[in-house]
């Protein structure tokens, strides 16, 4: 292999020219062409303004829509058609089974791999634990507020040990001070497991809070018009936000993507 | 939503229910009293003890057996066909949108169509036996089922089937573990209402015309002026329908509850 | 609401065609059973075509059709006007409203053509009782729709009203009514059909007139042609009576949506 090659194996996953247009009478051109290299355990967030293709992204990402055009690949594989084993998922909308107890939820990937029921119970109650959904091990999705729903959904995921973790918005229904301790949880899931996450969101502060590094996403289609670097220690948590360094990074996000978030908006008028 | 002022140690539902028992009691008491009284003729109506009675008294003997066995044998029959051919139609509609779209205002006009006014025809086409009958429990309760199914299905949401692609699973698995749960509630209404519609129609049926069974009992007690044994049937029937609704309701009621949204 | 967003003129023409092609299969199925059956069963579509033009411009028909129209329109207005108001009525007593609903979930799941006898030995024969088997199949479903409209009004619409300082008429007229129209509209449609079925089936047993009349007659004397005939005209009159209510009630749904 070349010093390149070796270079490449390095990263956890992979997009070169990636472009994504929905068919139909009229075309959209909805992605790209995207160029990323996410690192092990590399907390990667994207930013951009609405309808720029955000979700798109992580769809290609995860294996739920394929690239017209472009490579994807994860751990050195080229992801094509389904959801490669090792990724996880957690979505923007309340996703949690609303048939099934908190448990039964959480299990559920589990005792799809046939997993024994003594190492089920292991890993669930670990999770659930880590989420802090104890005292509603057995209760139904309807009777948590959203927020906790979406722990749920999180805690799902985090059962299955991902090595990579994609998240698309998941906290864009949350109040502002559920979301600062939801980040917080999971900056220390993303400790504890070692896994790279990949975070779309539209908040900026969130991005710069959470994340090593920050996308900053056109308006359609989509292209990443920046890449910020945020230099923060892999120990950190909300506090960071009355570092002098946050406000700089959030105004260089803010700066970037204020004249493409008009774009959006007019055209949306 | 439960906030509101209540007497403590009941909740709202229980005072509801008991709210409820309540009246449908007085009604019949009402009634038993009017009948009593002679302001209702005993040649108009008798009182609810009586029917009750006369109710228990023909069952005891065996005398309406056969009738009884025919019209469940019936409604069963209509049911189970219209509940398996209504989810598989419902199913395909709701996958081939083409389909769907061209079958769209046959469904929204069905239940305008008076089908007892062909009820003869069936007769004539079929003979008098119980294919007619099981032919319309069948017309009347298969849309309901399909209708219900594609709403059901329709009302998946589209993350979930995303969840089960994270999941890796294969179509059966997805159907089986996602799909279906997620659309029960409104398979199960279908199943109620499925279940109402091939009663009604079964009954009515053996009513208007045929040789046997509950319907026809009753037309024939009132053809022959046997109130006794027409308001004993009646009332048979009163309480089978609504005893099977009500358990069925029920039961919707308790799978609903845990998952109400709030 | 004029300008509730039209389908383009290219989806009219498939749904037209997508009309044409059911009306055909229903032609085709009705063709094949009478060449299983015959003339002793059913009339083919084109004898009966040809018998019931004969029938609409012939005098007596009309008499029957106006005597049902008649107990229809009695019917139908009771049915309408009683069900709205007490819909209305238990939708905003929220405690009767939950007391009753079930109950009338079960009267309306009851086969009510066995109540036959019971309307005839309380009503006697003729007008009144068709009326009233009309009334007891259409008025149930209008209770439950209008019920459930009021039930759903979002309680912010409510706070508004009282926010803009609205008198209790101008809340009603203006908030209210509004709101669980187009619920109401639908509980009409549903009521309409069951009260033409309730006044058809009330015909078919105890009356001399009325289209029911004529159905049970034609099968008494082995008028297949007549039978066949007047089912037609009753059902074509039922789905384009449908169809416009129909029309009606998702344009008020779509111009909400």
């Amino acid at each position: 292999m070349s010093a390149n090659g070796q270079a490449h194996t390095d990263f956890h996953a992979t997009l070169r020219a990636v472009t994504r247009t929905y068919p139909g009478a009229r075309p959209v051109h909805a992605l790209g062409s995207i160029d990323l290299d996410i690192a092990r355990g590399e907390f990667f967030s994207v930013v951009g303004p609405s309808g720029c293709g955000k979700s798109t992204l992580l769809d290609v990402l995860a294996g739920l829509s394929a690239p017209t055009t472009g490579r994807v690949s994860f751990e050195g594989k080229q992801v094509a058609g389904r959801v490669p084993e090792g990724v996880g998922v957690v979505f923007q909308e309340d996703a949690s089974f609303p048939w099934l107890t908190v448990y039964d939820n959480v299990a559920f990937g589990l005792r799809r791999a046939g997993m024994d029921a003594a190492e089920t119970a292991r890993r669930v109650d670990y999770a659930v634990g880590f989420m802090g959904l104890r005292d509603f091990t057995h209760a139904y999705p309807a009777q948590l507020s959203g927020g906790m729903r979406q722990r749920v959904c999180i805690a799902r995921t985090l059962v299955l040990q991902p090595r990579l973790i994609l998240l698309d918005e998941p906290f864009g229904a949350l109040d502002q001070q559920t979301r600062l301790l939801m980040g917080d949880e999971l900056l220390r899931l993303w400790r504890e497991t070692g896994a790279s996450v990949l975070l779309i969101t539209h908040a900026l502060d969130e991005a710069a809070m959470l994340s090593d590094r920050v996308g900053v996403m056109s308006a359609r289609p989509g292209v990443f018009i920046d890449l910020v670097t945020t230099g923060w220690a892999r120990e950190r948590d909300s506090r960071i936000v009355s570092d002098p360094g946050f406000g700089a990074i959030t105004a260089r996000l803010w700066s970037s993507l204020r004249t493409e978030s008009m774009k959006a908006i007019g055209r949306e008028a | 939503m439960s906030t509101s002022a209540r007497a403590p140690g009941i909740s709202r539902g229980t005072l509801i229910l008991w709210t409820r028992t309540a009246v449908v009691a007085g009604l019949v008491l009402l009634l038993e009293l009017l009948c009593r009284t002679q302001v209702i003729k005993p040649l108009t109506m008798i009182p609810p003890s009586a029917m009750a009675q006369e109710m228990v008294r023909l069952i005891a003997a065996g005398e309406i057996s056969d009738d009884i066995v025919q019209t469940v044998s019936e409604v069963g029959a209509a049911f189970a066909v219209s509940v398996l051919a209504g989810f598989a139609l419902g199913a395909l509609a709701q996958a081939l949108p083409r389909v769907r779209r061209a079958i769209d205002p046959l469904l929204a006009s069905w239940y305008a169509v008076p089908f007892f006014v062909f009820y003869p025809l069936l007769v004539a086409l079929f003979g008098l036996n119980a294919l007619p009958l099981i032919a319309i429990g069948v017309v009347f309760a298969t849309p309901a089922m399909m209708l219900s199914t594609i709403a059901g299905l329709d009302r998946v949401p589209g993350v979930l089937r995303k969840v089960a692609r994270v999941h890796r699973m294969s179509p059966l698995r997805e159907v089986m573990l996602v799909t279906l749960p997620s659309a029960a509630p409104h398979l199960f209404t279908g199943l109620k209402l499925s279940f109402a519609y091939a009663f009604i129609g079964v009954i009515a049926g053996e009513f208007i015309l045929s040789g046997g069974g509950l319907g026809y009992g009753i037309a024939y007690a009132y053809e022959s002026f046997e109130n006794r044994k027409m308001y004993a049937l009646m009332l048979l029937v009163l309480l089978v329908a609504i005893g099977v609704n009500g358990a069925l309701h029920v039961w919707e009621t308790r799978l609903a509850r845990r998952r109400a949204r709030t | 609401m004029g300008d509730a967003p039209r389908p383009a003129p290219r989806t009219h023409v498939k749904k037209l065609g997508d009309s044409l092609l059911i009306l055909a299969l229903i032609l085709a199925i009705w063709q094949g059973l009478y060449a299983y059956a015959g003339d002793v069963a059913i009339s083919s579509p084109l004898n009966t075509f040809t018998f019931a033009t004969g029938l609409l411009t012939h005098a007596p028909f009309w008499d029957h059709a106006a005597a049902t129209l008649l107990a229809f329109a009695y019917a139908l207005a009771i049915s309408a006007a009683a069900g709205i108001a007490l819909g209305l009525l238990l939708g905003l007593r929220r405690f009767a409203g939950d007391v009753a609903e079930p109950l009338l979930v079960s009267l309306y799941t009851i086969p009510k053509v066995t109540l036959y006898p019971v309307m005839l030995l309380v009503f006697g024969l003729g007008m009144s009782a068709k009326v009233a088997f009309g009334v007891i199949h259409g008025m149930i479903p209008v209770i439950l729709f209008t019920l459930t409209a009021v039930k759903n009004i979002p309680p912010v619409l409510l706070r508004t009203a009282r926010a803009l300082q609205l008198r209790p008429l101008e809340t009603a007229t203006t908030v209210l009514a509004p709101a669980v129209m187009p619920e109401i509209i639908t509980g009409l449609r549903v009521g309409f059909a069951l009260t033409l079925l309730g006044v058809l089936i009330g015909e078919m047993f105890a009356s001399q007139r009325g289209l029911g009349f004529l159905i049970i007659n034609g099968i008494n004397s082995h008028d297949v042609r007549m039978t066949t005939a007047v089912a037609v005209i009753v059902v074509v009159f039922a789905v384009f009576v449908n169809g416009a209510m129909l029309a009606l009630d998702r344009r008020v749904h779509h111009a909400r949506a």
